[in-house]
């Protein structure tokens, strides 16, 4: 009765670009094109495999975001967050590289969840506790992480393996979709399911309901006795997780290396991401697929050499198309209405 | 199963300490069951931070609660709920973007079996509440989409859905239309029938003395005085809340009209919702003569004040003062040039920045003059010593000029709006519900400063929806409805009933 209405007009066009996305990818696949087509190079699998690669810690750090926000502490600091998290699960897989390659991959897993939760604990501290303005807190995250792990990275060291793709039994065999969606590794698959359980879990739960109660307005959520500042610890470390688990995907599942400073402004992107998404997971989801699909279709760009463009400009795209949708549809979404607000229980006079 | 005689709800020796205040002292208060029993006083007296205290926001600095009987700890509103006190706070505790349901919910969430939240049974325990007490309302509603008075039923419903037996009303007419304020009457009559224990708060005479079983009087966080509706008048409630002589009626000598100042000539606009609101409206008004405008509420009243006022764009028609065309001019030419000053209608968003600090408030629409400007550069030590001059002069009660006008009570607002606009050398003041929200200690000031300004030779624009201001401070009344002057009625002329014919847009001679 209520969902339909939760998607906003921006998260829609968002969701929207990412389906006609598919389905052209789907007609383009399966109709005789010449391979060295404009449109093969543009909507061919191998683009849309790479899109759905760099649209998952996107993803990933939108979601991190959405679950900061929503109950009302902005979150700057994903950039910081994904790279503490890249860096944890790196080192942790490093020092199990003589453990068989799933568990010493897991492990990864788990110490990239920590690194994130750890970031996003410290960044509830720092706004809640502390009553630090959240913009600076989130920079800082960003400047120690960057910082830190510089400083702490090792060249010499090597991580041996990384997470490799799994085919998913009969579906994985759909034409083109099968292939696109069907056959990946795992934190992809987490990263999707993970996008529609926080969409369930933000509207249709307990959990949710206060969460937004105390994002929109933690007043209210405090006189019917909700504790509004444990909710905003809980889900910006969980948020730190979720953008921890962003910076595993890089390291375990996407390169199988850390480098430095490998975030690259996905952080950033996630953010624009987030709000051109309108703060719904599903809006967020449509909005980094554009944003992965740009840089998709960079890589196609270059590896066809097919352009004439200077290979500069094509490399803009992705930071481009994120200015272009935040600028042309920040002003029509609405954030949280309290983002950003220290909530004190008493002496407040309103 | 208990004692009928234990008082629903009993404070003992509540004591509330903020820094540097004393909010509650020593108070003693108790509410019968199926009484209503209205808490009485001036902004600043100490209510809602008693209200707060029983409702588990705030923790007493000393003192006792007691429900049925039972010594009570409140540690958060979460215990309050538990022991079955709901409150309905001045400034509704609701999320706009959630519906109704989700709004009542919150907190007390209904849950399906699967874990997720079950809309479905709360709203068909909404509609079974909305029946039994009257209380209308769509479970399915955007809280932002709904007028005032919807918000507050649904605010009553949130309280009823946690089964309290004890509900306490902050102001809960401050925001109301008339129409709606009867309306919330019925609904706290038919929950007292239902044997529910109501505190109300209220600072407006009549409507204590209309609804209350028994009155309880608050100044400077003590408790002054106990009456009831019976023994009780509003002069001697007024009286009681002031701690001294009230003069309800303000005393004027007869208008001495002098030349138009103020003359708006077919005046038309539109309102946010691209609405006609005002439909060729026309009238003066003279140095010397307060011309009241009454109406119900929405019917072109704002946005004929923001025309004049330049905040809102003419579509037609003309805007003279002093002669002089000032129709569409910037607002700073209207108080500048045009000579007039305006005390908004809604204070928050037009008459003063909440952060800034009093003295700097008072000067909003005067820094860039001098002495406040020395050239580019802002003159503090004239701004602080112009701002002490006034709080003296207004009676504005902040503890220094340099608080933060947002702290301030209500009424102290207001006097502080007040006393920047009125102490420029004006020709025309337009004031817009200029006693909205605010005690009956600062009515009383405020409606003396604006006869003062007519004495002197002003011409006043008066707005009010509070039909007894307009009567009795105005010389000439025009009745606003529908976006156009129905009638303007020479005070001599005019009663309550002629004028209440003219709000529903009966004319004159006109058969109902």
């Amino acid at each position: 009765m209520s969902s339909p209405t939760r998607f906003k007009k921006t998260s829609l066009i968002a969701l929207g670009i990412a389906i006609v996305l598919i389905i052209v990818g789907v007609i383009v696949n399966l109709l005789p094109i010449p391979d060295d087509s404009m449109w093969r190079v543009l909507f061919g699998v191998s683009t849309l495999n790479f899109t759905l690669r760099a649209t998952i810690p996107l993803a990933l750090g939108a979601m991190a975001g959405i679950l900061c926000e929503r109950t009302g502490i902005i979150n700057i600091g994903i950039e910081g967050m994904m790279l503490a998290g890249a860096y944890a699960g790196f080192v942790a897989k490093v020092a199990t590289n003589s453990w068989p390659l799933m568990p010493s991959l897991l492990f990864g897993v788990a110490a990239a969840l920590l690194a994130g939760a750890a970031m996003g604990y410290i960044h509830a501290l720092f706004s809640i506790k502390f009553k630090m303005d959240q913009i600076i807190s989130g920079t800082f995250l960003i400047l120690l992480a960057g910082g830190l792990t510089a400083y702490l990275f090792n060249p010499d060291m090597v991580a041996e393996g990384k997470f490799s793709p799994i085919a998913i039994p009969v579906l994985s065999k759909i034409p083109v979709i099968g292939d696109i969606f069907f056959n990946n590794p795992p934190i992809t698959y987490t990263a999707l399911i993970l996008v529609a359980v926080l969409h369930v879990a933000l509207f249709h739960t307990k959990w949710g309901l206060r969460s937004r109660a105390a994002g929109e307005h933690p007043r209210a959520a405090d006189t019917v006795g909700i504790n509004v500042n444990f909710y905003r610890y809980m889900n910006t470390t969980l948020g730190g997780m979720v953008a921890g688990l962003a910076g595993g995907f890089l390291v375990l599942e996407a390169v199988g290396q850390f480098q430095e400073g490998m975030t690259a402004g996905r952080g950033f992107i996630s953010l624009a991401a987030m709000i051109f998404g309108n703060w719904m997971p599903f809006g967020a989801l449509g909005a980094a697929t554009l944003f992965g699909y740009t840089q998709g279709v960079q890589n196609a760009l270059l590896l066809a050499g097919v352009v004439n463009i200077p290979r500069h400009f094509i490399s803009m795209l992705p930071y481009v198309v994120t200015i272009i949708a935040v600028a042309g549809f920040v002003g029509r979404v609405r954030p949280p209405a309290a983002e950003g607000k220290v909530y004190e229980t008493e002496g407040s006079s309103e | 199963m208990s004692n009928t005689n234990v008082p629903a709800l009993e404070v003992k020796h509540i004591t509330k300490k903020f820094p540097g205040v004393i909010a509650n002292d020593d108070v003693n208060l108790a509410l019968n069951k199926g009484e209503i029993l209205a808490l009485l006083g001036e902004n600043g007296a100490g209510k809602s931070t008693l209200m707060n205290i029983i409702y588990g926001l705030y923790k007493p600095t000393e003192g006792e609660i007691y429900v049925n009987g039972q010594k009570a700890e409140m540690h958060n509103p979460k215990d309050a709920i538990a022991l079955g006190i709901g409150m309905v706070h001045q400034h509704f505790q609701l999320v706009p973007v959630m519906t109704v349901a989700e709004n009542i919910m919150l907190g007390a969430e209904s849950v399906k079996k699967n874990g997720l939240l079950d809309i479905k049974k709360v709203a068909q325990e909404i509609t079974e509440l909305s029946h039994r007490y009257h209380l209308d309302v769509n479970p399915y509603a955007k809280v932002e989409d709904l007028p005032v008075g919807v918000q507050q039923r649904v605010e009553i419903i949130k309280a009823l859905y946690r089964e309290a037996e004890i509900l306490i009303l902050d102001e809960p007419t401050a925001v109301l239309t008339p129409q709606e304020i009867e309306g919330l009457f019925e609904i706290m009559k038919r929950l007292q029938a239902q044997g529910k224990s109501i505190i109300f708060i209220s600072h407006k005479l009549k409507e204590v003395l209309y609804i209350s079983d028994r009155i309880v009087v608050l100044r400077n966080g003590k408790v002054v005085g106990e009456t009831t509706p019976a023994e009780a008048t509003q002069e001697k409630l007024a009286a009681m809340m002031v701690g001294r002589e009230v003069i309800l009626t303000v005393e004027k000598k007869p208008a001495q009209p002098g030349e138009v100042v103020l003359e708006v000539k077919d005046l038309k606009a539109r309102s946010d919702l691209g609405e006609s609101a005002l439909r060729g409206v026309s009238f003066k008004v003279r140095e010397g003569e307060i011309l009241g405008v009454a109406g119900v509420q929405g019917n072109g009243q704002t946005e004929l004040v923001e025309v004049i006022t330049s905040l809102r764009k003419a579509d037609g028609g003309q805007v003279l003062i002093n002669g002089q065309d000032m129709t569409n001019a910037s607002p700073r030419a209207i108080t500048q040039k045009g000579q007039s000053s305006h005390v908004p209608e809604d204070r928050h968003a037009y008459g003063m920045v909440s952060t800034y600090p009093v003295a700097d408030n008072l000067v909003l629409n005067t820094y860039n003059l001098p002495p406040f400007a020395k050239g580019v550069t802002i003159n503090r030590p004239a701004i602080i010593q112009h701002a002490e001059e006034l709080i003296e002069k207004f009676d504005v009660r902040t503890p220094s000029p340099l608080t933060r006008a947002g702290s301030l009570s209500g009424g102290n607002q207001q006097k502080m709006v007040v006393a920047r606009e009125f102490s420029r050398p004006i020709k025309l003041l337009i004031a817009a519900q200029p006693t909205r929200g605010i005690d009956v200690g600062s009515i009383e000031f405020i409606h003396n400063q604006i006869v003062a300004k007519r004495d002197e030779g002003v011409a006043v624009l008066l707005v009010s929806s509070e039909l007894d201001e307009i009567m009795s401070l105005s010389d000439r009344i025009a009745v606003m409805y529908k976006g156009e002057i129905i009638d303007i009625v020479p005070r001599a002329e005019a009663t309550r009933e002629n004028i209440g014919l003219l709000m529903a847009g009966v004319k004159r001679g006109e058969k109902i």
